[in-house]
């Protein structure tokens, strides 16, 4: 289908190419597009650790009630650890979406494989690639220090939840350097990912080979395209809202201090105008990838891929009109809710359109359950379930009752934390031989799949129902009478840390036991984009000529 | 070959600046979003806003609606401020006259200033005040006390408006701060820490 395509595993011409650079120059001043994309999953694993572990911190804490497993950091002080517990609530939030999946899906993945896929020797801006990837070192650090700067009174970090609403995240409620770090923090967070942004839709526009009209790209090129223009369009709204909340705390304006004539609430669609289509950041690259491993592991073409394509440009679109739906219990008018309700079921149509395109996609198909194939109907299950109890979510009426309730902390981990960091492991698992040049063992691979899928449910299934019974989230104590299902919830979690040891050894078993040298394409027929066309791991500068697509295909994949 | 390359650039450089652009110009939404909402809360009494008019209203209905008082010190002033009377029932459209009473127990003089709103925040578009004490700050002398009236009356469109049907009561709160000549309440919240 493309002919004249270059840059094969036979092709001698790259090889002689290849000068790769020392180490430290490799590393630490890397422009090109596959050691950046290395260093973010890196970034993306070190942050994943500790986000995890923070939750792990929080399910020893709701094992029992009581405030009982944190006093042990405290000696003993119960107010101390119930801040502690407020803090571990805020961070692992604001890592996990951050520090962890961004970098993972955009950083890592985005870089690898958008440029490959649409044949393109690199990014368009390589060294502000490495500014990006930079800042988000310092930003990293920032959030870091934040945890252990002082915030309210003696204690340390700022507890009000990633949200950071005022007047918990204003000097009235957290009046130490905890909460402007944190700010930032967020700052270069945004910076480095409106940079990283500009540069994806630069190199999708102006750098796909030949004969690859947008109608022709990859799917996943299309997710972090749409993903890079929710980036430019929200997180300049999200710099706002923290820069007045800094003004605020630090240079007496009142923009959400009601004392001074301004709005808390004002804060509040502020930040969920970003904050909605930031979730859709984190699961948009997420489609992109289950989108390959469904059509390759099902020997077919992806179903409808113009329908997939544009659901994906639907779903970025209408997650900008949605975003009081995070706010129904603020005093908004019957008139307002009514079409939030509707704005927000309408994003289910095109979502809908994704998932039964999956599901038709594997109908018929020569369907080989390997690892990445696993994880990606893994995903499809799951976020299906985040997705519903989303829709359930979306009534104002029932919302007025859920809000705030462990229900919503279900549904927002069904569809971030099972349905992204699954997407994550089904691209890590589909991609790391070409990424790396060695291969995993396979049984390994499908043993951390089936712990993680029992664990993760039994994490987070009986949490739907402590919040039907009212438990609310974001405190340290509860109910004795919630206590069977935090404990079923706590057990999940020794379950789930069972399943990262396997993936832990797996990769230990891949790099330095098993070492298999992986092929250019281990996946047969079915894997049809660009980057199997190159050897694994793909040579330092790939496409020195480009490959060419003629007019006649009906993809250029 | 050098060329082509040299066009890529430009293009390239064209498109990042673009979307550049596109970045700044939601920054500088978002900036405006601030007097927008003002603005937005003010005209359509979203959030519990009230309004103010120039004179009463020009009919008066039968419909009875009881209005409470309701009365915050924030915690930096040195005040005591509370209503005169618990309530009033009026008719739609007629005008009624309210009194809050403040005192200044400090040894300095004090200059507060008032926030706003009613609740159901829906009835705010037809609270409408002629005359009130929250219009400009109000400076008490050391020891003094003050009596403030508020002159105030419900807009004869409430009845017409179906998602009121039900209001019959409507509460108006007032919350006092310390107001600091060409300082913003941030800081005078934290000095009263």
């Amino acid at each position: 289908m493309a002919d004249g395509q270059t840059g094969t595993a036979t092709d001698a011409h790259d090889d002689h190419h290849d000068h790769v650079p020392p180490f430290f120059v490799r590393w630490f001043f890397s422009t090109n597009h596959k050691d950046i994309g290395t260093l973010y999953l890196i970034f993306a694993i070190l942050a994943g650790i500790v986000g995890g572990a923070m939750s792990g911190l929080m399910r020893l804490e709701l094992a029992e009630p009581g405030v009982t497993f944190l006093t042990s950091f405290t000696g003993g002080d119960e107010v101390a650890a119930a801040n502690f517990y407020n803090v571990l609530i805020t961070y692992h939030g604001l890592i996990m979406i951050f520090f962890m999946v961004m970098p993972a899906m955009i950083g890592g993945f985005g870089n690898w494989f958008v440029p490959i896929m649409i044949g393109a020797p690199d990014m368009a801006f390589p060294r502000m690639n490495n500014i990006s990837f930079w800042l988000y070192g310092a930003s990293g650090i920032l959030i870091l220090l934040s945890i252990f700067a002082p915030g309210y009174g003696s204690q340390i970090g700022f507890g009000g939840g990633w949200v950071l609403y005022p007047p918990l995240s204003s000097t009235t409620g957290s009046p130490g350097p905890a909460m402007d770090l944190l700010i930032l923090s967020l700052h270069l967070a945004g910076a480095s990912s409106v940079l990283g942004a500009i540069n994806f839709i630069t190199t999708i526009f102006n750098m796909r080979a030949p004969g690859m009209t947008l109608h022709k790209m990859p799917l996943f090129a299309w997710a972090v395209l749409v993903t890079a223009f929710l980036l430019v369009l929200s997180l300049p709204v999200l710099a706002a809202a923290i820069t007045m909340l800094l003004t605020d705390r630090n240079f007496g304006t009142s923009f959400f201090d009601s004392a001074g004539g301004g709005d808390p609430i004002l804060y509040q669609h502020l930040f969920w105008f970003f904050g909605h289509p930031e979730v859709y950041i984190l699961i948009l690259p997420g489609f992109g990838i289950i989108s390959h491993i469904v059509s390759t592991f099902s020997k077919k073409p992806i179903f409808g891929y113009l329908g997939m394509a544009y659901a994906m440009v639907a779903i970025g679109f209408v997650g900008f009109i949605v975003w009081a739906h995070h706010m129904y219990t603020v005093g908004l008018s019957v008139n307002m809710k009514a079409y939030f309700v509707a704005a927000t079921m309408i994003i289910a149509v095109p979502t809908g359109i994704k998932i039964f395109s999956w599901i038709a996609t594997m109908w018929g198909g020569s369907i080989e359950f390997k690892t990445p194939m696993l994880w990606a109907v893994g995903f499809i299950f799951l976020f299906t379930v985040g997705g519903v109890t989303g829709v359930v979510l979306a009534n104002a009426g029932i919302d007025v009752y859920l809000h705030d309730t462990y229900y919503v902390v279900a549904h927002f981990h069904y569809v971030l934390s099972l349905g992204a960091v699954f997407a994550i492991f089904a691209g890590w698992y589909y991609w790391f031989g070409k990424m790396f040049g060695v291969q995993y063992r396979e049984i390994l691979g499908v043993l951390h799949f089936w712990v993680m899928f029992v664990g993760v449910n039994l994490i987070f299934f009986p949490q739907h129902f402590l919040g039907l019974q009212g438990m609310p989230r974001r405190y340290v104590d509860y109910s004795p009478g919630f206590s069977l299902y935090n404990e079923i919830s706590t057990y999940g979690y020794y379950v789930m840390s069972v399943g990262m040891l396997i993936f832990a050894y797996a990769m230990f078993d891949a790099f330095f036991v098993y070492r298999k040298k992986a092929e250019a394409n281990p996946w047969g027929e079915g894997a049809t984009t660009l980057e199997w066309t190159l050897p694994s791991p793909p040579p330092f500068h790939q496409f020195n000529e480009l490959p060419r697509f003629d007019a006649k295909d009906s993809k250029a994949f | 070959m050098a060329s082509d390359d040299m066009a890529r650039a430009t293009a390239n450089q064209r498109t990042a600046v673009r979307i550049a652009g596109v970045a700044v110009g939601m920054l500088g939404l978002a900036a405006a979003s601030v007097p927008a909402y003002r603005a937005f809360c003010q005209v359509t009494g979203w959030g519990g806003t009230t309004q103010r008019a120039e004179s009463g209203a020009s009919e008066v209905l039968a419909r009875d609606v009881t209005v409470r008082f309701d009365a915050t010190v924030g915690k930096d002033l040195p005040w005591r401020f509370k209503p005169e009377q618990q309530s009033q029932t009026l008719k739609i459209g007629e005008t009624g006259l309210a009194f809050y009473e403040a005192t200044n127990f400090s040894d300095a003089p004090v200059v507060g200033r008032a926030v706003f709103n009613v609740s159901p925040a829906k009835a705010g578009a037809y609270f409408n005040k002629i005359e009130c004490f929250c219009f400009t700050e109000q400076v008490l002398q050391p020891g003094e006390t003050v009596s403030m009236p508020v002159t105030y009356f419900i807009d004869p469109a409430l009845a017409d408006d179906v998602n009121l049907d039900e209001v019959e009561t409507i509460t108006l709160a007032y919350t006092f701060f310390r107001y600091d000549e060409g300082e913003g309440g941030g800081e005078s919240v934290e000095a009263g820490l």
